[in-house]
């Protein structure tokens, strides 16, 4: 299983890093749209 | 069941819908994919040739079934901006792409570190890796096009016929690029399944579940974003309670 | 340089034909005003199929693998370099949006300019190739394939960067745009040229990927006129 578990680490990481990229980016850009709509 | 669809074509009346729905996917997405993960790597046995790397096809397949299945849902709402000029099957379309691209990626991603413990290589020119490559530069274009466009209408259309000449192609693609794999590697090494125990495809349709209902999270709350950013001048918006909703 | 603008009886008749022969006529004596802008294009065609040699090795083995695929992406990249011409000119000086407002259809006129396009950038290309050839060491008979399949897939070059174009009418950094926008669509011409090329060196069937090829142009033909037309009224709007 060691030696399988830097791929699959890297596999599984990177969708899982993907993941909470994307929501955290989209929180911050929708929080700015609603400033910006605001002022 | 006679439901007015129009209304919710207007950005302002679904505006609030999209902040609804959104959190319920993604709350679906975790659970489907915490179940597959419990299937695939608990449930499901060691492959006997290719050992416990196998595991990874439970999130490569899914990723490349997304990025196709975007790529199509993001036609549809092209035709449909370009049949009935709505601007909210527009934004739908322009809040797809990047979810589209990223699944692209992640399924390229994947199935190279599966493909190195298994084949010995991080890229084996195979049919369906190749494609996906295309597909990405696809969503590229279109994501391209669609920033260097400053009139957001201009950009709606023009990024809509992209889409659409762009999907006429990919299946002309997958299948030039398949004849070219075929004739230059002979045997088929694709990681692509003759046989597979229920297990295993249980687990592939669980986290294949999961990767949609994120990607329809993902989307509607970048369609959320969308329709602030572009409506910003319109009354509605700021008509709009205090910006602590949803978030 | 001056434009020429539909004269109104040239415009009576408002038929497709008229329009396409109009557009065709105008777009070759235009091109055919800049040889030398002609003669670039070619050169860039040849220089490239020069550079991959020198970048890898002129041994015979190298030569036979990378002949066909070079031959092909020389080509395309060639056909690339002239496709600003294809529409940007005409609306920088407002010809363009006369020829919208004319009444003939859109998409005969475009037909029209991709026509003029290939026979100024693609059909050189095509004649030039057999000296191209040369420098791979492609005996004869493979350089019939080789020009068959580029007499195929030049005119798809055209109809589909035509589309590119019209997208992209107007916009900062047009030039690697178009080429993102478009090389992925090529593909697969790219992949069928070059096929016919190695199945007929190989002793193999080539006359399926050149079939192909010519179904693909038929395509081409029917539907990119109406998707470049479409894009250019969106440019113009």
């Amino acid at each position: 299983m060691s030696a399988y578990a830097f791929y699959l680490g890297m596999a599984y990481g990177a969708c899982a890093l993907a993941v909470v990229v994307e929501a955290l980016t989209l929180r911050a850009r929708r929080r700015r749209a609603r400033e910006g709509a605001k002022a | 069941m006679a439901i007015n669809w129009y209304r919710y074509a207007s950005p302002a009346t679904f505006l609030p819908v999209a902040e609804r729905l959104a959190p319920w996917f993604a709350s679906a997405a975790a659970a489907l994919a915490i179940a597959a993960l419990y299937v695939g790597f608990v449930v499901a046995p060691t492959d006997a040739t290719q050992g416990e790397a196998y595991r990874i096809i439970y999130v490569h397949v899914p990723t490349a079934w997304m990025a196709m299945f975007v790529y199509l849902v993001m036609a549809f709402w092209s035709a449909l901006a370009l049949a009935f000029n709505t601007r909210l099957s527009a934004m739908m379309a322009q809040a797809l792409a990047p979810s589209g691209a990223l699944m692209a990626f992640l399924a390229l991603w994947t199935g190279a570190f599966w493909g190195r413990p298994t084949w010995g290589t991080y890229w084996a020119w195979d049919a369906r890796m190749t494609s996906t490559l295309i597909l990405l530069f696809l969503y590229f274009g279109v994501i391209a096009l669609r920033n260097a466009i400053d009139d957001p209408r201009r950009a709606d259309r023009a990024c809509a016929v992209l889409t659409l000449v762009g999907a006429v192609n990919v299946p002309i693609i997958y299948f030039s690029v398949r004849w070219w794999n075929t004739l230059h590697q002979g045997a088929s090494v694709t990681p692509g399944s003759s046989s597979m125990a229920t297990t295993m495809l249980t687990g592939m349709l669980l986290m294949s579940l999961a990767a949609w209902a994120w990607c329809i999270a993902a989307a509607l709350w970048r369609a959320g974003a969308i329709i602030l950013e572009r409506e910003r001048g319109a009354a509605w918006v700021g008509a709009l309670p205090s910006a602590r909703g949803a978030s | 340089m001056t434009a020429i603008a539909p004269r109104d009886d040239d415009a009576a008749s408002g038929d497709a034909l008229g329009g396409f022969a109009w557009a065709l006529a105008r777009d070759v004596r235009l091109a055919l005003r800049t040889p030398s802008e002609l003669g670039v294009q070619l050169l860039f065609y040849i220089v490239v199929v020069t550079l991959f040699p020198l970048a890898t090795s002129p041994d015979r083995a190298m030569l036979d693998a990378l002949g066909p695929g070079v031959l092909w992406v020389a080509a395309l990249l060639a056909s690339l370099l002239s496709l600003p011409r294809l529409f940007a000119l005409d609306q920088a000086d407002g010809t363009l949006e006369q020829i919208a407002l004319s009444p003939w259809p859109l998409p005969a006129i475009v037909s029209g300019k991709i026509a003029a396009h290939w026979l100024t950038t693609g059909l050189p290309v095509v004649l030039l190739s057999p000296l191209a050839a040369l420098q791979y060491g492609l005996d004869a008979g493979a350089i019939g394939v080789l020009a068959a399949g580029l007499a195929l897939g030049t005119p798809i070059l055209s109809l589909l960067g035509a589309i590119g174009a019209a997208l992209t009418l107007g916009v900062r950094a047009s030039g690697a745009l178009v080429a993102l926008l478009v090389l992925p669509l090529y593909v697969p011409v790219l992949i069928f040229g070059a096929l016919a090329v190695d199945a007929f060196r190989g002793g193999m069937a080539y006359d399926a990927s050149l079939s192909l090829l010519g179904a693909g142009l038929i395509a081409a033909a029917l539907g990119a006129p109406f998707a470049a037309a479409a894009a250019v009224r969106i440019a113009l709007d």
